[in-house]
């Protein structure tokens, strides 16, 4: 059973203690991917296709191999073939065996004594290829004539008839959308584009494979989670998972495009084949070009409305492309679109193609930006075609607990309608505008996960507590977790030190993604306290000679429960583990499972720009963020992922893409012309945290970090749509495309 | 019987029905159920699926028990970021 | 290529070491002398999280040759410190929780005291734009404005 927490008053949860790894990171100790080093280690560096599409004819390593320095040259032969579809899609973006599919995908790669070698080495080596045309845009992959970037990757969802490079159809929603549009009064269509953008963590990839000739290996690397990695590295590597053992080092950044493997099993292969450690370490320019990117997206949305201002019928066409591999991200987006409305009618209908792009990886509530983006950009419309207020029009529609969602289930308790009143009453809502200048706000969704989670507790007799979990830490999981810990155990907070365990010290934990660690690693934490909590107050009952169901854990302490248990002074978590040898040895708790009952997030963003109309350039003036986090057990630490994840969606929606030239080969790989958010280019970010505990957990905690990136594409566009009065309809909206919509206005009138 | 609610593209494999009877106690046995009765969602259901038991998404517990008047909810396999 | 020889100081500690012509600063700081906190994210410039002070100055250590540093005093994020004793501005950034990953965090200290020794008082705007150079994907620079301003106010208290 749950205790929902609504009552509970906390001590510890809430409050903003300094993180554990404070001191690590200000003082330039922490060891980050490319940070660690072994003796004897090689230089590992990739060759890649300068082609956007091309055949493999053949590769020639002999030339390299001879190079004096030079220890290892593989290739896809040094692989182990898969024959389920998702491993050899990751094995296949990892090193190419038949095509390279993308500007920068693998084909070789080499080991060598020194970079300068390396690099000398990967210029011998000889690929020959046969180009072959190509397609970058998703709407152009989906026609019939579209060079066809992998054949025979249809799913059974797709009809027939349709190009090879559609993958995958999916359709969510209910009700009857022509009746829906026949009650409307205004009815607006509206087709927008996103582009790709990356997830753009600052420290690029990288890792140290040390492998034996008997199959055992360690593997020290920046990933969001380390069990994932064993499991794909050993499938690629033919490896039995107990024999690999992973190691995750201090992540400079993840946003999810480190939730999967690029130059893990490579850098393994290599270390096989010369007999000792390899490190590859990506330049930015790979990361780029070789590592997920978001899907680039096409959405057409159809929305009618009363007077009033009750949506009466939602449609949405997404087509999504998430590069050279099959991609089921539009099916979340088919799911969140209209996720934050209480709609009779709603239908979505979505499309993945191939494209001659990088294999996509998640970023931040994967395919709910793009759509979300949509449809709120068409409600903003309406409501401007129909002289509503916008937060008032999303009150009027919002879903609440009941609702019937767009996606199937009906919400439990959730926050939006606190979340868009919150911003309603905030002093921003109201604030006067400047002339020229534009207002904007979105509502965003996210579903948030939970998954296979261990904790591990171990109550040490100096009265301290170990706690050991296996996700890495990407926003200061390490100070939420201790700060759970210390909340169930009754003990300060700084008597708790968490750590994240390789892959063979605990058991299996998914990645560090979905939202889902300080509610499911919090959660499980949670009940590992409880566990030794038990067996504490087992040992005080002993001590006491009384029925262990007589012992209660009251502020840390065992305590005899009530009068009739007998009269024995509290004894500390410190007084029993100081004597736990003698009362039947280490106390540890334990808590292995799969956590579901996540709890969806909802948030409101809210913000104020000025467009110059001579260079389109735009700059935020004003930015707040309103979500609900269930209960905020870090504030600040909430506010963080708040703040960074409105930051990346104000890049997204300004400025950030991936240009492709007609050529299909990337021009803006590198962080000048990719050009993510600076300092000088925004506002403070205001935050409201609004707390609308979860049902699904003891504190009612629930995921925050990807919602904050899904409204900001929206705001930003209504915004400058409302500045410049011309509906903005494709992201990002960089000076160029400001201006050229502007002028284009300016001609008709 | 528990009535399923299915998305929309599934339709093609239940002879068009948004919404399916199966018996079953748990979510396992509602897959087993599912598969015996329209083969045509087998593909999916290998590659994976998520249960929203009243308005909870489970991703793959298969031992969720399941009532009669439990409100079930299929949804695709869930992945974040 | 032959080797360079050269002598230097790193924190006030004198150095010597060997270099390729061709090799960074960075390199030199990190595969030679074992200071890995000033990291490469980009190695062109353009992110920072490499910065140091060279003679003082505020640069990209990418940027800069191991071979031009003989006889220079070179500032990294490992010197900040003090006989154990966090600096102002990194105690403020622990307590604003002006970090999540910390992989720009060397970069940004190294280069936010250069701008406090140079004008102990900047506004958010002067602070903003000095810090343009220095890219953080996780935290959208609120958290790092306000704990470097609160860091420069305890400084000028002191």
């Amino acid at each position: 059973m749950m205790d929902t927490g609504h009552k509970r008053i906390f001590k510890v949860v809430g409050t903003r203690p300094p993180r554990p790894d404070g001191i690590d990171k200000v003082t330039g100790r922490a060891q980050y991917g490319a940070d660690v080093s072994a003796p004897g280690m090689l230089t590992g560096r990739i060759l890649r296709s300068p082609h956007a599409h091309a055949e493999i004819v053949s590769i020639d390593t002999s030339a390299a191999e001879a190079l004096p320095g030079v220890k290892a040259v593989v290739t896809s032969k040094d692989f182990v073939f898969q024959d389920d579809d998702f491993f050899r899609d990751v094995q296949e973006n990892c090193m190419a065996t038949a095509k390279a599919l993308y500007d920068g995908h693998a084909v070789a790669a080499v080991a060598a004594v020194s970079p300068e070698v390396a690099k000398a080495a990967l210029k011998l080596i000889k690929v020959t290829y046969k180009q072959l045309p190509h397609v970058t845009d998703v709407d152009l992959a989906m026609r019939p004539d579209a060079p066809v970037v992998q054949d025979g990757r249809s799913l059974e969802t797709v009809p027939a008839g349709m190009s090879a490079n559609v993958t995958h159809h999916s359709e969510f929603g209910h009700g009857d959308l022509a009746s829906g549009f026949a009650k409307a009064d205004v009815i607006v269509e509206r087709s927008f584009t996103t582009a790709a953008t990356h997830q753009g963590y600052i420290e690029p990839h990288a890792c140290l494979a040390a492998m034996n000739a008997d199959g055992r290996a360690d593997l020290w690397c920046c990933t969001q989670g380390q069990y994932n990695v064993r499991t794909l590295c050993a499938a690629l590597l033919g490896l039995e998972a107990s024999q690999l053992r992973v190691t995750a080092s201090e992540i400079g950044g993840g946003f999810g495009g480190k939730t999967t493997v690029f130059i893990e099993p490579v850098a393994l292969a290599l270390s096989r084949k010369s007999g000792k450690p390899v490190k590859i370490v990506m330049t930015r320019d790979e990361v780029f070009k070789a590592t997920g990117p978001t899907v680039t997206s096409s959405i057409d949305v159809k929305i009618g409305m009363t007077r009033d201002g009750r949506i009466t019928a939602g449609e949405a066409h997404l087509r999504y492309s998430g590069g050279a591999f099959p991609s089921g991200t539009v099916d979340m987006g088919g799911q969140a679109a209209f996720a934050a409305y209480d709609l009779a009618a709603v239908r979505t209908f979505g499309w993945n193609a191939l494209t001659n792009r990088p294999k996509e990886a998640a970023y931040r509530a994967p395919g709910a930006p793009q759509a979300i983006y949509a449809v709120e950009s068409v409600i903003d419309e309406l409501c401007q075609n129909l002289n509503l207020d916008p937060l008032d029009t999303r009150l009027k529609n919002a879903a609440k607990k009941g609702t019937l969602s767009s996606y199937g289930p009906t919400f439990d308790d959730i926050g939006l309608i606190a979340t868009l009143e919150a911003a309603k009453k905030h002093p921003h809502y109201t604030a006067p505008l400047a002339a020229g200048v534009g207002r904007g706000l979105s509502a965003g969704f996210w579903f948030n996960f939970g998954g296979n989670t261990c904790v591990t507790m171990n109550i040490n007799t100096d009265g301290t507590v170990s706690v050991t979990e296996g996700n890495p830490d990407i926003g200061g999981s390490r100070a939420s977790i201790s700060m759970m810990a210390a909340e169930e155990l009754g003990v300060p907070y700084d008597k708790i030190r968490t750590i994240i365990a390789d892959t063979a010290s605990l058991g299996h934990n998914d990645v560090t993604d979905g939202s889902r660690v300080t509610f499911a690693v919090g959660l499980a934490t949670i009940k590992a306290a409880q566990d030794a909590i038990a067996k504490m107050c087992a040992r005080a009952a002993k001590l006491w000679g009384i029925d262990a169901e007589a012992v209660e854990w009251v502020d840390g302490a065992a305590v005899p429960a009530g009068p009739n248990a007998g009269k024995f002074p509290p004894m500390s978590l410190a007084e029993i583990a100081a004597v736990s040898f003698q009362t039947g040895g280490p106390i540890a708790g334990h808590h292995e499972f799969h956590a579901d009952g996540a709890g969806v997030s909802f948030g409101v963003h809210l913000c104020d720009v000025a467009v110059d109309r001579e260079t389109g350039a735009t700059k935020v003036l004003r930015y707040t963020v309103f979500q609900d986090a269930g209960r905020a057990v870090h504030p600040a630490y909430v506010e963080g992922q708040m703040q960074g994840g409105a930051v990346q969606g104000i890049g997204w929606a300004l400025n950030e893409e991936y240009i492709y030239g007609a050529d299909g080969r990337l021009q803006n790989a590198g962080f000048l012309d990719y050009r993510v958010p600076v300092a000088s280019d925004l506002p403070p970010i205001d935050t409201v945290i609004l707390e609308i505990p979860n049902p699904g957990h003891p504190y009612g905690v629930r995921g925050v970090g990807e919602t904050p990136i899904v409204p900001p594409l929206a705001a930003l566009s209504n915004a400058v749509s409302r500045a410049v009065g011309v509906r903005m309809q494709s992201l990002p909206m960089s000076p160029p495309r400001i201006l050229a919509a502007v002028m284009a206005h300016d001609a008709k009138v | 019987m528990v009535a399923v609610t299915l998305w929309g593209s599934l339709r093609v494999f239940t002879n068009g029905r948004a919404s399916v009877e199966i018996e079953a106690r748990n979510f396992k046995e509602l897959l087993d159920g599912l598969v015996a009765a329209y083969p045509g969602l087998r593909p999916q259901i290998e590659r994976g699926v998520s249960m929203a038991l009243n308005g909870r998404i489970y991703k793959e517990a298969w031992f969720t028990e399941i009532r009669p008047d439990s409100e079930v909810v299929l949804m695709p396999y869930m992945q974040g970021g | 290529m032959k080797s360079i020889h050269i002598s230097t100081k790193v924190n006030g500690d004198a150095m010597e070491f060997v270099c390729a012509p061709d090799e960074s600063l960075l390199d030199v700081l990190r595969n030679r002398l074992g200071l890995t906190g000033a990291k490469e994210g980009c190695g062109t410039g353009d992110c920072g999280a490499c910065s140091v002070t060279l003679n003082g100055r505020l640069v990209c250590a990418c940027l800069v040759l191991g071979a031009e540093v003989d006889g220079a005093e070179i500032g990294t994020v490992e010197g900040i410190a003090t006989d154990g004793v966090l600096h102002p501005l990194q105690q403020a950034f622990i307590d604003h929780a002006a970090l999540q990953c910390g992989i720009c965090t060397p970069g940004i200290l190294v280069a936010a005291k250069s701008l406090l020794d140079r004008n102990p008082d900047p506004t958010d705007t002067e602070l903003r734009y000095w810090l343009a150079g220095n890219l953080c994907r996780c935290t959208g620079y609120d958290k790092i404005i306000a704990a470097v301003q609160d860091a420069a106010q305890k400084m000028r208290a002191a």
